[in-house]
């Protein structure tokens, strides 16, 4: 049985700058301590004799020569931007960003 | 923000009576590939913002990257010269963290299957040797670089906004963990700048980057603990972060050790964080708390399949290694003959390469070394440059020497040549000729000025005649003076001699 304590989804919440009201905590932990359960049944299965899935592609060393290939031009990849400054993108002030 | 203006510090002396540091470094390296790690863009230092991005490194829905086999390579021949083991089969990993000089919202490196595991590196400060254990070594990808806009320095701190260029994000990364590295004791400091002084010559042998610092290219996160002499435990580390000088190494471990020791002494407890060095001031500033690895939320990469490097691969790649800086050292002290003392004075003097090819361009290992480490240090010196930074190449320097060997010039002339070189007046032999510094030879001049010393002067020919030969050297003098230092002394004194005697 696993269980997602309320703290632990709101420290998941915050790395992946979800905002979260205490309402919601209440209701997703719940939900994906269910979800968490129903995944773990799969470590019920017999695998004694299956090796490893070490890749969903059974494939090794794929690889590409060093060569340089055409970039994008810029003004197509900034016009993707929400922002751009001095053929730069621009974002946010970076500190003081963190609840 | 904890300013450094407050930081007490304890006098490095002392501190060494009651605590012993341990360190250890994190070192990232950007491989010097024509094209990025995980797509084609290219790599060239100082382009244009933004004019070396694709989809791939930009992170964009629905692209796909594939690894640079010339990065896998270099990674593992710098695993090799490490003497690590290199693994049979590996991953990339995500660590997933939000930042804006990462488009991806995640960065691709590994994590729990590095390329390359548990190496060395041995070290020389002052003649003793310190072995440093290499952990890992494995391959990631370079972030962008933020430009802060609306602070009064450019800093991070207090800016409005800020500027991103991902020309550098996916630029192929190494990354070069030690283990932690106890029982340096006060040289701690000078281990640190031995080991990435030591590690950029490999990296430089093998010809797998830059390694200008300057540039970035070589980047050290130097992580510094203190504990009371004797504890069995280690104390809590900080994380000095992107150190980029060889100096600043130094300097990063010495001020972490003086502030950590007030802060123990004080009876408080070192934070375990990171630290942002301050080039300007030598000290530290706090940076932001160290998240828990747990935090990156690291998974294999689904989008690129495992790397199993082939043995037959790897050995040949062991086989084709070049000479190692330390193999180097030892052979070059052999052929030349000198003691381990006068070796690292000319390893430490940045010389060692530049007494190597002048001795391949015809100088003998004395004349190479009495030059480097003589006239043109302190040349360097004076100008506030590298050695390697002088405007004189190996070549002129040998044919300096081979042009007071022939006595063509005495080492007094060969120093005005050498300001002719390097006042860009074209090789040796050419300057000597401009400026007419050639010894004379026995020429009318010469024998003029011989004749001329010996019927000035009866009384010192006299003595001579009577059996004080010594007193010789004042009509060598006299004509050393007449000549302006032009004459070789040796060839006045012999014809002086055939004269009186």
């Amino acid at each position: 049985m696993s269980t997602l304590s309320r703290d632990e989804l709101a420290h998941l919440a915050r790395l992946a700058r979800l905002a979260v009201t205490d309402e919601e905590l209440d209701l997703f932990a719940g939900q994906l301590s269910v979800v968490l359960d129903a995944v773990a049944r799969v470590g019920e299965a017999p695998v004694d004799d299956v090796a490893p899935t070490t890749h969903a592609v059974p494939m090794t060393n794929v690889t590409r020569p060093d060569v340089v290939r055409p970039s994008l031009p810029r003004d197509v990849v900034l016009a993707g931007a929400p922002a751009a400054e001095d053929d730069r993108f621009r974002v946010p002030r970076i500190l003081g960003e963190e609840a | 923000m904890t300013t450094t203006a407050g930081d007490r510090l304890v006098a490095y002396d002392e501190l060494l009576t009651r605590y012993e540091p341990v360190i250890g470094l994190e070192t990232h390296v950007e491989l010097g590939t024509a094209s990025k790690m995980f797509c084609g863009c290219a790599t060239t230092f100082g382009a244009e913002p933004n004019t070396q991005t694709c989809p791939v490194c930009l992170g964009l829905p629905g692209s796909l990257p594939v690894a640079n086999a010339a990065a896998i390579e270099a990674t593992v021949r710098i695993g090799l010269a490490l003497g690590c083991r290199i693994a049979s089969w590996c991953r990339f990993a995500r660590k997933n963290y939000f930042y804006p000089d990462i488009p991806k919202g995640f960065q691709t490196s590994q994590y729990d299957e590095p390329l390359c595991t548990a190496g060395h590196l041995d070290v020389e400060v002052d003649g003793e040797t310190y072995r440093v254990e290499i952990e890992r070594v494995h391959l990631e990808e370079d972030t962008g670089k933020n430009l802060h806009v609306g602070g009064a320095t450019g800093r991070i701190h207090g800016a409005d906004h800020s500027l991103v260029d991902y020309n550098r994000a996916g630029i192929p990364l190494v990354e070069i963990v030690t283990r932690p590295i106890p029982g340096t004791g006060a040289k701690a400091p000078e281990v640190a700048r031995a080991y990435v002084t030591e590690l950029r010559d490999i990296l430089l042998a093998l010809g797998v980057s830059e390694v200008r610092m300057e540039q970035g290219n070589l980047r050290s996160d130097v992580n510094t603990s203190l504990a009371p002499i004797g504890d069995l435990e280690w104390g809590t580390r900080t994380e000095t972060k992107n150190v980029n000088s060889l100096r600043s190494v130094e300097r990063a471990v010495r001020f972490e050790m003086r502030r950590q020791a007030a802060v123990l002494d004080a009876g408080r407890r070192v934070l375990q964080e990171t630290r942002h060095f301050h080039e300007d001031t030598g000290t530290t500033s706090a940076g932001r708390s160290k998240e828990e690895a747990t935090d990156y939320r690291y998974f294999p990469e689904p989008d690129l399949v495992p790397i199993s490097p082939d043995p037959e691969w790897v050995e040949k790649l062991a086989a084709a290694l070049p000479e190692l800086p330390a193999a180097r050292r030892a052979r070059l002290r052999q052929e030349w003959g000198l003691s381990p003392t006068e070796m690292s004075w000319i390893a430490n003097a940045g010389a060692l390469g530049l007494v190597d090819e002048t001795v391949a361009a015809g100088a003998t290992p004395g004349d190479a070394r009495k030059w480097w480490l003589g006239e043109l240090a302190r040349r360097a010196n004076d100008a506030g440059v590298e050695l390697a930074g002088l405007a004189i190449s190996p070549r002129q320097v040998a044919e300096l020497t081979r042009l007071v060997a022939e006595g063509t010039v005495n080492d007094q002339l060969a120093r005005q040549a050498l300001d002719g070189v390097l006042a860009g007046e074209g090789d040796p032999a050419q300057v000597v000729q401009a400026r007419g510094l050639a010894v004379m030879g026995e020429s009318d001049e010469l024998v003029a000025a011989v004749e001329a010393a010996i019927a000035g002067a009866p009384d010192v020919v006299e003595k001579v005649r009577g059996g004080k030969v010594q007193a010789l050297g004042a009509l060598v003098g006299a004509v050393m003076k007449a000549t302006r230092g032009k004459a070789d002394a040796a060839t006045v004194r012999r014809m002086l001699e055939q004269r009186v005697l």
